[in-house]
């Protein structure tokens, strides 16, 4: 019982307290391109997930054969190896998607989260939990992108899923489905989980503590902080 | 080269910087461009770093991709193979930086482990492909143009927003929106001036 409540706390804890995108601010790159519309959200966001439990699986059954000094080029070519099946599959089945996620779809590749929890997580802990972190982490990040998807789409095309629903109250306002709105409602989402999260405020950056460079991006912070 | 190729890549690096700018417009290499835009200092050390490597990425994977994993029937790993070349890439700049350019080294030394895994150089070797492909005049100097530009244009948002950064350093703002949220919102901002350039390069073609 108590080993089955820890497990459902390691799947919760990316969908609230750790959401990777609100909370700890990782793969911003991903979540700002692709929420033009809310089916996009979702097309990524399942294919992010995908990637995310298949590599926690296979970096943490590699965990004690991949040796410490090469881990981090080791884990990027597991994770490439599954971004590659993810992207031939998406191709053969829904060419739609493909071109709407574009280039996107490779770079989950360079998605921090994912090599974030591989070195944070998988590469310390048993299968069982670093498939239900990489679900939980892939629930947390789809969920974030799909309300910043739906928001973008209702305000810039008055539709979501493609369904029109604004038709007749307002215009659309074509700048939230421009990059400038992209910024500023990823912005506003962050505030408000922020305000709504225990510490009531907003990180100061970007996920440091969780991104797997932290050790040489900590070095310009030094610089900075010198000068 | 004629003047229409000159200018024709006159119109391509423009385009890169202003219209196609990686930060502003395809939303590449946010994570440095939120992480390291604080001082003027580091933005500008950080986006020499991106440039020099998207050009040199640029540089091996083109040739690599077009004479070697075509050819062979192997274009889907495309992916692996060039996360890993650039991977060794960044490795070997640092190394051959360290050995005989010390002050270089010592310049932009600590961005290059970071540039591994920035999304804006993987994206820049694959856009110049996809561009390649829907245009067959895209050749090789087309590309490494294109990358320099994108350089640039990442160098110029980094700049900008550092600017902005150091401004909004002193302003009083309502604690929900401290740190993060008001910096995207600057951020889209500063989007919305690039917003202006829409059209210009067209123009120039």
């Amino acid at each position: 019982m108590e080993e089955k409540r820890s497990l459902w706390s390691e799947f919760t804890k990316g969908i609230i307290k750790e959401n990777p995108v609100l909370r700890l601010i990782l793969g911003c790159c991903a979540t700002l391109a692709v929420t033009t519309a809310a089916s996009n959200a979702i097309g990524m966001g399942a294919a992010t997930t995908f990637v995310l439990v298949c590599s926690n699986a296979a970096i943490s059954l590699l965990r004690h054969v991949i040796p410490n000094k090469v881990r981090i080029p080791a884990f990027i070519t597991i994770i490439a190896g599954f971004v590659t099946v993810v992207q031939l599959f998406i191709k053969a089945f829904s060419p739609a998607l493909d071109t709407a996620l574009g280039v996107f779809l490779p770079l989950i590749v360079v998605n921090c989260i994912i090599l974030g929890r591989a070195e944070m997580f998988a590469s310390k802990n048993k299968v069982l939990p670093s498939i239900i972190d990489g679900l939980g982490m892939g629930v947390g990040f789809t969920a974030a992108m799909l309300a910043m998807g739906i928001i973008r789409e209702l305000l810039g095309a008055g539709t979501v899923f493609g369904l029109p629903v604004l038709s007749g109250f307002m215009e659309p306002v074509i700048i939230f489905l421009l990059p400038p709105g992209g910024f500023f409602v990823f912005g506003m989402l962050i505030a408000l989980a922020g305000k709504l999260s225990k510490e009531g405020k907003a990180p100061a950056s970007t996920g440091c503590a969780h991104c797997p460079l932290a050790a040489s991006c900590s070095k310009i912070q030094e610089k900075e902080a010198a000068e | 080269m004629d003047g229409q190729t000159l200018k024709t890549l006159i119109a391509i690096f423009l385009a890169a910087i202003l219209t196609e700018n990686y930060v502003l417009n395809k939303f590449l290499g946010i994570c440095p461009f939120l992480g390291v835009s604080k001082k003027l200092d580091t933005a500008f050390g950080m986006s020499c770093a991106v440039t020099v490597v998207m050009v040199i990425a640029t540089a091996v994977t083109w040739p690599l991709y077009t004479y070697l994993l075509v050819p062979q029937g192997l274009g889907y790993l495309q992916t692996i193979v060039f996360i890993l070349v650039i991977a060794a890439l960044v490795q070997l700049l640092e190394t051959v930086l360290r050995k005989y350019m010390p002050p270089l080294y010592s310049a932009l030394g600590i961005y290059l482990p970071l540039i591994t895994t920035n999304c804006a150089v993987l994206g820049v070797t694959m856009l110049v492909l996809e561009k390649g492909a829907a245009d067959p005049s895209f050749g090789y100097l087309q590309s490494l143009v294109n990358s320099f530009g994108s350089g640039i244009g990442f160098l110029v948002a980094m700049i900008l927003f550092a600017g902005v950064r150091e401004r909004l350093e002193d302003c009083d703002i309502p604690e929900t929106f401290q740190g993060l949220p008001i910096t995207l919102v600057a951020a889209s901002l500063v989007a919305v001036s690039f917003l202006g350039f829409n059209g210009l390069v067209d123009r120039l073609m």
